[in-house]
């Protein structure tokens, strides 16, 4: 009898990807952790990621899924470059092009019963305009302003819909996804205090390197005099 | 009509007496035929020029290419029947990502010609399916190796060039391009040197319609990737070109 060659469940895991739009683009945050299930094994890894110079993708779920789709993502954009022929950049695939194309193969995958364990935010700017979306390991997709997978779902997404307002600044932005990226820390268990942060204008990519973000632990009622 | 070959030119599984193989050097005729292109390789990188004969007023500028990537490190310019160029580029697209597949790493350039050249020599050995009728040239550029040229001929022997020419005018071509100091040459000089050669040398004004320059190139410039040489550069070389010929008379 042949062995089961499909997706169980996952093993190496990513957490949450926040993604929040602004005046002159979109900032999206994660952490830098893959938790081999209780076990904070991988302290260093980049859930986000760019694919071409004016799109990245950001992912939650199975880490080495999310490389695949890195990977194939890669693939896409050369085997375009080589068809299209012309040499101009204007021709590289766009944002919601990849999304797109992305949302495609993850649909394909769950239909063979062997999905892609991964929430994907795509993010990306194009004629002038932002372009985030979400697809997910069953192939749905999801366009809007303001985005987070995994717990980020429910401790962020609704910390984001009260803070966001239309063009805001970009610093009102990082705030707001660094109060949510501290929440997410108090709060879901497989979080590491090491953040990377992504920044798409029309000018093109920026990630930064790993930071950390003040928590205070103190718990008032433990306090010498506030019993 | 009996030419040299009769009786032993029609298909290439016959060898002649003399221990030719007519179907492919009739296939070098084919290369022959077509407008010239030239491979440099520079200080800095490789340089590929193609002399376009403007067939017709009613083309587009920049159709017909007869340069090609293949990945994004590598480039291959064609002179020949276009359509078998792109057969075996196709091919080399299809290898370039296997190998990368494979290994997670982008295709070497010996690499990539030595399986274009086992491919091209397996249609020399039957009789149901003609040689190609094209010659490659393949180029790339690594920070530490530096510059690279491979030319692959219809009779699918590849053999590596510091420059190198293909098509109706390669023995001009290759004359001047022996006159050239490649080792001290920029990828940009290189440019400029290669429209003088298919202006000047190659491209006969009376005989032939209009011509247009294809070029390409994979540089430090470019860091390593193979894009189109950027119009600018290519209009002024066309008048630095001209500009000498007015120096001349």
């Amino acid at each position: 009898m042949q062995p089961k060659k499909k997706t169980l469940r996952p093993i190496v895991t990513g957490s949450s990807v926040l993604g929040i739009k602004y005046k002159d683009g979109v900032i999206l945050a994660s952490d830098t952790l893959g938790s081999y299930g209780s076990l904070a094994r991988f302290r260093d890894i980049r859930r986000i990621v760019p694919i071409t110079k004016h799109t990245v993708i950001g992912g939650t779920g199975e880490f080495s899924d999310f490389q695949e789709i890195t990977k194939i993502l890669r693939q896409k954009i050369i085997e375009n470059q080589e068809l299209v022929e012309s040499g101009k950049e204007e021709d590289e695939l766009l944002p919601s092009e990849i999304h797109s194309y992305l949302s495609r193969v993850l649909y394909g995958r769950r239909n063979k019963f062997n999905p892609l364990w991964n929430d994907v935010v795509v993010a990306g700017f194009e004629k002038g305009k932002v372009h985030m979306g979400t697809v997910d390991l069953w192939g749905s997709y999801f366009e809007d302003d303001i985005i987070a997978t995994g717990y980020g779902t429910y401790f962020a997404l609704p910390l984001m819909r009260k803070a966001y307002k239309k063009d805001m600044e970009r610093d009102k932005a990082l705030e707001v996804l660094r109060d949510c990226l501290t929440v997410l820390f108090y709060r879901d268990c497989r979080t590491i205090n090491r953040y990377v942060f992504a920044e798409i204008t029309k000018e093109g990519v920026n990630i930064t390197e790993p930071v950390e973000i003040e928590t205070k632990w103190e718990i008032a009622d433990w306090q010498e005099g506030k019993l | 009509m009996s030419g040299i070959g009769t009786g032993y030119d029609l298909y290439p599984t016959t060898f002649s007496p003399d221990g030719r193989i007519f179907q492919v050097e009739y296939a070098h005729k084919a290369v022959e035929n077509s407008s010239t292109a030239i491979g440099l390789c520079c200080k800095d990188g490789v340089v590929f020029g193609i002399e376009k004969i403007i067939l017709s007023k009613m083309l587009v500028e920049g159709t017909n290419r007869r340069v090609f990537s293949v990945g994004e490190h590598i480039g291959i310019a064609t002179a020949g029947l276009t359509a078998d160029g792109r057969r075996i580029v196709q091919n080399a697209r299809q290898e370039a990502k296997n190998y990368e597949n494979f290994t997670s790493d982008i295709i070497p350039i010996h690499v990539l010609t030595e399986r274009l050249s086992i491919y091209v020599q397996v249609f020399t050995l039957y009789n149901y399916i003609r040689p190609f009728g094209c010659s490659l040239m393949i180029g790339s550029y690594d920070e530490e190796k530096g510059p690279s040229l491979y030319c692959i001929e219809p009779d699918s022997v590849a053999l590596g060039f510091y420059g190198c020419a293909i098509g109706k005018g390669k023995q001009e071509a290759k004359t001047e391009i022996s006159k050239l100091k490649l080792s001290e040459m920029t990828c940009k000089d290189a440019v400029k040197e290669i429209a003088k050669i298919l202006m000047k040398t190659v491209h006969d004004e009376t005989k032939e319609k209009e011509m247009e320059l294809e070029m390409s190139w994979i540089c430090k410039e470019t860091k390593g990737k193979h894009k189109l040489v950027p119009k600018k550069l290519i209009e002024e070389a066309v008048e630095w070109v001209k500009g000498q010929e007015n120096e001349e008379d």
